[in-house]
């Protein structure tokens, strides 16, 4: 009997497509570092330090529970992720222990105890997150100003508030007559970056043709000079990253474009309510690019495993997700609403994956012939 | 034009077939032996007709078929029958085999090898000028002794998909030139090879089944052959349609849909939607079983994959052990990660290379570890990858799940039996979940089941 070398009897597939759950972690990983490293470099070292303590926190939780169950689990990446996504999510000067108990609860209770990666029904960062967000309320809502700002007219007047928050506290006794949030903030005087003066009145007037209004603030919001959680500022790079995970086929469209579309549609038909202006005059742009949105529509909704299955499911996720933040954001107490959204999405995707399976083939006519 | 293909899952695995697509189809030298499995074809086993000790001739009958699902199987070689033993083969079927030993006979047949102007062997009659006024049944009676199965490697008998149920009638006929598989491309040569004989036999299957349409499908990778189809295809009255490149797209429920936007009903045949496929492969041995009397004793094989010196496409009679094809092509170099029979989506890993090649093998690959692709299986992170990679719209994941806790009833009602095993879902699995490989065991189980319930 000649016998090959190799006795791999293997039913088929015979060959894999190059892909692996590791492969996918680490992608996402290193497209959130210019965001990451965004934040750094606006709001300093200390900002590197929480996200290191939060991602080395995870990595020893991960260890610790794999130990416990003799599993070996380190090397898929996830408790990497899930450490740079909860450190991201953290503002930039902060008691260290808030990201280690942060990352326990991550890791530990919410995905440890339904049994580990893919078994979780909950997004772990966001959960640790949100659980020393009420916990430390405090501390995890007090802001520094970006580095880009120093120097810039009234940063000191309105240091410790992002833009949703120093909004949604104007609004309690607004007597003004700003006709939107940005507007607003010019009359309050919130700074904004010499590179902000310079490029929206030239935007401003390339737009301006086509009837679009772009505002004192849009570049600062954009590019990231605002204050903001480390890693949650710089939509544009947030953008970037995605448009990687996009070309790579390891996101797909339909959560971000149903969570930002149906947030930005109730935004627009009613947000302009609170300032006096009739429907259809909401801000979308100030909500899309301020707080928590890019990061969690982009990187955190879109989560495999508490995210549905099939595109059909990812777009009613997304929508119920842009609802959600709406209603957080305008009707809650809580100037953001982001994280608290999706958690509440993540309870339905099972349900969601029941009654939105794929179309078999050969079903429609499985009766009688064409 | 935009390219047509099937909408729903697929996936486009790298092809690879640059290595072997344009090294013409070659002769081996003959082996010593033959080992002839009786079992090489979907449905019953052959009978044994002959016995130790009896001498054979090329195309002899040597296995008569065991029921109306089943056919005959012939001396691919002349010899001396040395014994009827069992063997493994590739798919891991046990069956009975008869062992010829050629080495008596003068090195004749294999390098004059087949083709339309082979004169006449052995002293036996080969054309057979009159078979236009054979009655139809008389026609599939022929190809069911001429030992016709499906070439693209399910080896169903031809003869059992061209005996149309009353009351349904083949509207549309299609050779199968798709050749979705990565590596092979067997039937890429035989197009541009024996294009003449692919349109015989269209003729001969036109009077069999006379369909309204007959359709050359090819998928875009392969544009020498559309060209070289076209320019007769007019005169016999086919058309060609070029389709866009997705595997399984082979797969008779795709390229129909591909076709015709028609779905061939859950649990049906092609002729539910009035419509017969046939791989090119099994249209030339139809011609060649029908016009020139010549039985299915040869096929075309790629030796193809990383660890091959010489990669190529070879011309094998059934019964060459799979060893002999590997040295044709100058040997392996290295050592394979995997030797692979069939193409690698949906073939079999074989350890023993003195299996022998059987109607249904259109590939011999040995795959080195970077063509293989493997990697540590984690939990399902629910990407949902498998459910947009399925062709016929299942939710593998959970049917893996329901599979892995013995809840086969559910896995059957959710569509567990549709599955083609095409094994996309396990292809483009990121966690490395081996998911078609537990559907296939599912499915298994079902039919057991079902035959004990029955029983």
């Amino acid at each position: 009997m000649t016998t090959v070398a190799s006795k791999r009897i293997t039913p088929s597939p015979q060959m894999h497509k190059a892909t692996s759950t590791a492969g996918i972690m680490w992608t996402v990983s290193a497209c959130l570092a210019p965001a990451l490293l965004w934040g750094v470099y606006v709001f300093g070292f200390g900002a590197l330090l929480v996200v290191a303590v939060s991602v080395v926190a995870c990595v020893l939780v991960e260890w610790g529970m794999g130990a416990l169950l003799s599993k070996r689990t380190l090397n898929d990446g996830s408790a990497v992720l899930t450490g740079l996504l909860i450190g991201m999510n953290m503002p930039p000067e902060l008691p260290l222990y808030i990201p280690v108990v942060a990352a326990i609860v991550a890791i530990a209770i919410v995905k440890w105890t339904f049994g580990g990666l893919g078994s979780n029904w909950m997004n772990p960062a966001l959960a640790g997150r949100v659980f020393v967000f009420f916990s430390w309320t405090g501390h995890m809502t007090s802001w520094k100003m970006p580095a880009t700002l120093s120097g810039a007219a009234g940063v000191d007047s309105v240091s410790g508030a992002t833009m949703l928050s120093s909004v949604k506290s104007g609004l309690f006794n607004y007597g003004g007559s700003a006709a939107g949030p940005a507007a607003m903030l010019s009359e309050q005087g919130y700074p904004r970056s010499n590179l902000d003066v310079r490029l929206v009145q030239s935007i401003g007037d390339l737009l301006e043709p086509l009837g679009v209004r772009f505002q004192r603030g849009y570049v600062d919001m954009f590019v990231g000079n605002i204050p903001g959680c480390i890693g949650e500022v710089s939509a544009l790079l947030l953008l970037l990253g995605f448009v990687v995970l996009l070309a790579r086929k390891i996101v797909s469209w339909h959560i971000p474009l149903s969570y930002c579309a149906s947030f930005g549609l109730l935004v627009w038909a009613l947000g302009g309510t609170r300032f006096g202006g009739g429907l259809f005059s909401g801000n979308v742009y100030f909500h899309l690019f301020t707080g928590g949105l890019m990061l969690g529509a982009l990187y955190m909704a879109t989560d495999m495993v508490t995210s549905p299955l099939t595109g059909k499911g990812m777009i009613i996720f997304g929508v119920g997700a842009g609802v959600m933040t709406f209603l957080v954001r305008f009707f809650g107490s809580f100037p953001e609403g982001v994280s608290l959204a999706i958690i509440f999405m993540n309870v339905f995707v099972p349900l969601i994956d029941r009654y939105t399976g794929p179309k078999r083939f050969g079903m429609q006519n499985k009766e009688g012939t064409s | 034009m935009k390219l047509q293909t099937f909408p729903q899952g697929g996936v486009h695995p790298h092809d690879r077939k640059k290595l072997t697509r344009s090294v013409p189809i070659r002769s081996i030298p003959q082996p010593e032996a033959l080992t002839v499995a009786l079992h090489q074809h979907i449905g019953a086993p052959a009978a044994a007709a002959v016995e130790p000790g009896d001498t054979v001739v090329e195309g002899q009958v040597i296995g008569t078929a065991g029921g109306f699902v089943s056919t005959n199987v012939h001396a691919p070689l002349s010899g001396t029958v040395k014994e009827i033993t069992n063997v493994y083969l590739p798919n891991g079927i046990r069956s009975a085999a008869v062992v010829i030993d050629v080495t008596s006979e003068t090195a004749e047949s294999t390098e004059s090898g087949s083709g339309a102007d082979q004169p006449a062997r052995n002293g036996r009659e080969t054309k057979r000028p009159d078979w236009e006024n054979m009655p139809v049944k008389e026609l599939i009676q022929e190809l069911s002794n001429m030992g016709i199965v499906g070439m693209g490697g399910a080896t169903f008998p031809t003869h059992v998909k061209f005996s149309i149920p009353k009351g349904s009638r083949a509207e549309l006929f299609v050779v199968n030139g798709v050749e979705c598989e990565p590596y092979l491309s067997g039937d890429h040569r035989l197009m541009l090879e024996r294009t003449e004989d692919i349109f015989a036999g269209i003729r001969v299957i036109r009077k069999i089944l006379s369909p309204e349409r007959v359709i050359i499908a090819v998928e875009n990778n392969k544009p020498d052959a559309i060209a070289q189809l076209s320019k007769r295809a007019a005169v016999e009255g086919a058309e060609v349609v070029p389709l866009k490149v997705k595997y399984p797209q082979g797969d008779e429920k795709q390229i129909l849909k591909a076709l015709t936007g028609k779905e061939v009903p859950s649990g049906g045949l092609p002729i539910d939607i009035g419509a017969v496929v046939s791989n090119v492969g099994t249209v030339i041995s139809v011609y060649e079983a029908i016009v020139m009397r010549r039985p299915l004793i040869e096929r075309a094989v790629t030796v193809s994959g990383s660890a091959v010196v010489s990669p190529s496409n070879l011309r094998v009679r059934v019964g060459t052990p799979l060893g002999a094809l590997v040295e044709a092509c100058g040997g392996f170099s290295g050592v394979p990660a995997k030797v692979v029979v069939g193409g690698p989506m949906m073939g079999f890993a074989v350890h023993d290379l003195d299996m022998p090649v059987t109607k249904g093998t259109s590939g011999v690959l040995a795959l080195t570890s970077e063509e293989i692709g493997e990697s540590r299986r984690t939990p399902c992170i629910g990407c949902g990858g498998c459910i947009a990679a399925c062709p016929l719209g299942l939710n593998p994941t959970r049917l893996f799940k329901l599979v892995d806790h013995m809840d086969y009833q559910r896995a059957a009602d959710e569509g567990l039996m549709d599955c083609k095993e095409c094994g996309c879902c396990a292809f483009t699995c990121p966690a490395h979940i081996p998911l078609v490989q537990g559907m296939k065991l599912g499915k298994r189980i079902v039919v057991q089941r079902k035959k004990k319930d029955s029983a």
